[in-house]
């Protein structure tokens, strides 16, 4: 009885979507677990950063400091080059601007399984966060949610074995896919002939492609080039910019599916929500 | 009497759930990858202690909620810890009489037939590669089963639970 109980509702829950309601109600109870057992490692962090010296302190002032102060110029020319490319946008009269939306959300230090790269975040369905949407950090890509429950959300991370994503060389363009390898800050590119023209210290940046990640944002760094002349394709490795490991908070991103149609020739008014990103929450 | 019970089922539900803590804590990358199943020992050691109030559909709802606790398919640990759970049942007279070793042998098939389903539906999701490291918290769970097995009965017999 429970094993016919147990077959079937696999099956349901494979071939469906039907079971998501009774997941979601079942989180209520397993969450709090997760959280408990996030709490010795977040003690730990909150530790460490309470307890740091005074020294220590002044020098990162002092870089952030460094690191503001750059920024805030190439904002300052981010701004022109924005209102430069909408002008030329609407020259070519298929302008468009994708718009899009970030949350915060933070970490839960949970383990689910360790074969896979699958991370637990605390905000859930609840914020609106639904499956397929991608994540970032403040480097690059860090994966796409894979399943939202009510207060938390699971995260695959780009160098999960499963996981492919749809990459371009930022330096001429040349398009291919990139997959996770399973072990951390590790992507393979199986897919590129052995006179591609890629070169270690290539960035890859999103192309867009397959419409779950935005195009444009960096993904990763090549770092090996092996060509096999014995085989048809060549054997790519890169490093991903994201600090898969590190990270403690993490952007999941809105990319609004159907583009913002920018003013008509002369109207130079761009929508609202198109013009930045806009947090939503803090 | 109820009092008892009452007080059965409340340490049942505290250790499972200290189980599923254990199970989802992140130490280390090297303990995450030892890191045993705590919940289907602990499942093992209550149907070997009480068997007459903690039956196959128990486990099974235990179960589902470690689906729901780790992600997986709805079903996969409610299967499996179903099936354990039955086995355990069956022979926990056997199981009682049994020195240290064998039982540990017993844990050690019930783990092994445990993280051989596991690979079947996993399979069934995706071309999965898993690597030799699947099979580490098949021995460590062997290994801290004697743990689980004196902590959890010297709980029980603090508390008067027969």
């Amino acid at each position: 009885m429970a094993l016919l109980v147990s077959i079937s509702l696999l099956i349901i829950d494979y071939r469906s979507e039907r079971l998501d309601r009774l997941r979601s109600l079942l989180s209520i109870f397993t969450y709090p677990l997760q959280s408990i057992a996030s709490v010795p490692v977040d003690f730990y962090h909150a530790v460490s950063g309470t307890v740091i010296s005074f020294v220590e302190l002044q020098k990162e002032n002092q870089r952030l400091k460094a690191v503001q102060f750059e920024n805030d110029a190439k904002l300052l020319k981010l701004a022109a080059l924005e209102k430069e490319n909408t002008r030329l946008r609407m020259l070519l009269e298929n302008s468009f601007q994708l718009g899009e939306q970030v949350l915060v959300a933070e970490l839960v230090s949970v383990k689910l399984a360790p074969y896979e790269h699958t991370v637990v975040v605390n905000k859930g369905s609840r914020f609106g966060v639904h499956a397929e949407q991608p994540v970032l950090d403040a480097n690059g890509i860090v994966g796409q949610v894979v399943r939202a429950l009510p207060s938390s959300s699971e995260v695959m991370l780009i160098t999960d074995p499963d996981h492919a994503i749809p990459v371009q060389v930022n330096r001429n363009g040349l398009r291919t896919i990139a997959f996770g390898t399973g072990q951390p800050n590790r992507l393979h590119l199986p897919f590129l002939a052995n006179n591609a023209d890629i070169v270690p210290g290539d960035l890859l940046v999103t192309s867009g492609l397959g419409g779950v990640f935005p195009a444009g944002y960096p993904v990763a760094v090549v770092d090996k080039f092996e060509a096999r002349p014995d085989k048809s394709f060549a054997n790519i490795y890169a490093t991903p910019k994201a600090e898969l490991d590190k990270s403690r908070e993490f952007l999941i991103v809105w990319s609004h599916s159907t583009p913002v149609v920018l003013g008509e020739q002369g109207k130079a008014s761009v929508a609202p929500d198109a013009k930045e990103a806009e947090h939503v929450a803090p | 009497m109820l009092r008892l019970d009452v007080l059965a089922t409340a340490y049942f539900f505290v250790t499972v759930g200290a189980a599923m803590v254990l199970r989802v804590m992140s130490w280390s990358p090297l303990m995450d990858t030892l890191n045993p199943d705590w919940i289907v020992l602990v499942l093992i050691y209550w149907s070997i202690a009480l068997p007459e109030r903690f039956g196959v559909f128990s486990a099974l709802s235990i179960g589902l909620l470690t689906d729901v606790l780790t992600g997986r398919l709805l079903g996969q640990y409610a299967l499996i810890y179903a099936l354990i759970c039955y086995f355990s049942i069956n022979e926990h007279r056997r199981l009682r009489q049994f020195p240290m070793l064998q039982q540990c042998l017993f844990v050690f098939f019930c783990l092994l037939g445990q993280q051989m389903i596991i690979f079947g539906t996993e399979s069934m999701q995706a071309g999965n590669r898993l690597s030799l490291s699947f099979w580490y918290p098949v021995l460590t769970g062997t290994l801290v089963w004697p743990l689980v097995f004196v902590v959890l009965r010297y709980i029980r017999v603090m508390a008067r639970i027969v």
